[in-house]
């Protein structure tokens, strides 16, 4: 996959640098530094317990870090540590520049009200106020993430765990972010729901040039979606780089041991 | 004349660690050049290592040694060494790989999966689509599969779609991994046709070849691979 002008482009979009957070006696993360360029995608991977989620929340500012920073280039070039931001540049972030698709969808989306609410919400959250544009708008999403238009007046509640995946992704796209952040996107569905999902995330994600940060156990969703992959254990990044490199040549005994644990198809 | 790929004096080795940290040298003193419009074929038992050399070259093994310069958008840019931010500029515009099997996204048309390097490098998705179709013709793939995942396609079908995705780009340098193993007469013409038009247009290319027949007709230069064996 590949997203031509925003690769070239040498100035990163957001930088971590020394990131820490205890929690207690405990160390959840631990001295990570990287640099995540426009329209890359980096996969976070490692077992349950390795940090990998707290990571993500430290990243995406739900979490403040014990020790070290996270800065983020804002629409008009400057890079801004995230502690430091405003609360109306922190709601532009989550509301506009960022989008955040849980692995479960019910986390994201309001499962009561329709599915073209849940899109259009975002965008009256930015100003939109005409309704009419707010629908077709709505209705262009969810084609374009593969739901039968016809169903926008259903509430996701009556959807199946796909169909909500896929409205969790429009609702996050809908407002153009620049920076998707993603928790396990494909963890509680079905094989070939899996199949589905990833190749319609990988296009859109190199049409739209976005950024992403995708946190996942599962090495097959980390190949076909990500650049470059970060492997964690223990709270520390313990081995990175180009994603299909760390895949065929791991270094580390533990990325060993991750990647010939996977059965063949 | 500029050589498009000069490798000096590189090494690989796996660690397994799994194995009680087992040391398994693969190649080291690898050193030869490419210059452009040349087809330089690795020769060697199978074990040599030329497919690790081959992988060293696309970034997609890690060079434990040595320098991998790949002349790149008007400069030269060492892989042994390369960020990866600048190993995927070069696939994009310099370097492209056909590998033995293809791996292809489920659900992508195999039209799409042809064209796909086209309109990577911004060329229009009619026209991409247009040239696809032309290479897939000439590889006798029937118009009637184009729009089928490749995934559903027979071995030697699949490699015919690996081979057109490989060539369709116009990129300076190709590496070609056994492009021709599970193809019959008719298609190994082809490719051969295929690599001969790629020479008149200057690219550069670093094959494998099993076969000897294939390997005389398009081999400007052999590379020994033995020569670079690293067993202790």
């Amino acid at each position: 996959m590949s997203e031509p002008s925003s690769l070239d482009n040498d100035q990163p979009l957001l930088v971590a640098e020394g990131l820490a957070k205890n929690y207690g006696q405990l160390a959840a993360c631990r001295d990570i530094s990287f640099a995540l360029y426009p329209g890359e995608v980096l996969a976070i991977v490692g077992e349950s317990g390795s940090g990998k989620s707290t990571l993500l929340q430290l990243l995406s500012a739900q979490l403040a870090p014990s020790a070290g920073r996270v800065s983020y280039r804002m629409r008009d070039g400057v890079l801004r540590d995230l502690a430091e931001l405003g609360e109306a540049e922190r709601r532009f972030l989550f509301r506009t520049d960022w989008g955040f698709v849980h692995q479960d969808p019910a986390q994201g989306l309001r499962m009561a009200v329709s599915a073209g609410a849940n899109v259009g919400e975002r965008l009256m959250a930015v100003g939109w106020n005409h309704y009419g544009r707010i629908r077709d708008t709505a209705s262009n999403w969810l084609e374009r993430v593969e739901i039968d238009v016809g169903r926008i007046d259903d509430a996701p509640k009556t959807y199946s765990g796909g169909m909500r995946q896929r409205l969790q992704i429009a609702r996050n796209l809908v407002t153009e972010p620049r920076l998707v952040f993603m928790d396990e996107p494909t963890g509680g569905l079905d094989v070939s729901v899996q199949a589905r999902l990833l190749d319609l995330m990988r296009n859109l994600v190199s049409e739209l040039g976005l950024a992403a940060i995708v946190v996942t156990h599962d090495l097959a969703v980390a190949r076909l979606l990500s650049h470059r992959v970060m492997v964690m254990k223990g709270g520390r990044v313990i081995e990175t780089g180009l994603t299909d490199q760390v895949l065929d040549d791991p270094r580390e005994p533990y990325t060993q041991l991750l990647v010939s644990s996977i059965l063949p198809p | 004349m500029t050589a498009m790929i000069d490798i000096a004096n590189a090494e690989k080795t796996f660690t397994m660690h799994l194995q009680g940290g087992v040391e398994l040298p693969v190649v080291r003193g690898v050193t030869f050049h490419v210059n452009p419009g040349e087809c330089v074929v690795l020769s060697g038992p199978s074990g040599a290592g030329k497919s690790s050399i081959l992988k060293m070259m696309f970034g997609n093994y890690r060079c434990d040694g040595g320098r991998i310069g790949i002349r790149h958008q008007g400069t030269v840019i060492d892989l042994a060494t390369a960020e990866p931010r600048q190993v995927l500029s070069v696939r994009r515009s310099t370097i492209g790989y056909v590998s033995q099997f293809l791996r292809a996204v489920p659900r992508v048309a195999t039209i799409d999966v042809v064209a796909e390097p086209l309109i990577a490098n911004g060329v229009a998705r009619e026209e991409a689509r247009d040239r696809a179709g032309r290479l897939l013709r000439r590889l006798n793939i029937p118009e009637r599969l184009w729009k089928l995942p490749p995934s559903t396609f027979s071995g030697g079908e699949q490699q015919r779609v690996n081979i057109a995705h490989g060539f369709i780009s116009d990129l300076p340098i190709l590496l070609l991994d056994e492009p021709t193993a599970s193809l019959d007469a008719a298609n190994r013409a082809v490719v051969v046709e295929l690599i001969a038009e790629k020479k008149t247009r200057g690219v550069a290319m670093v094959a494998i070849v099993h076969d000897d027949e294939i390997r005389h007709l398009i081999a400007d230069r052999i590379v020994d691979v033995t020569s670079f064996a690293a067993a202790a």
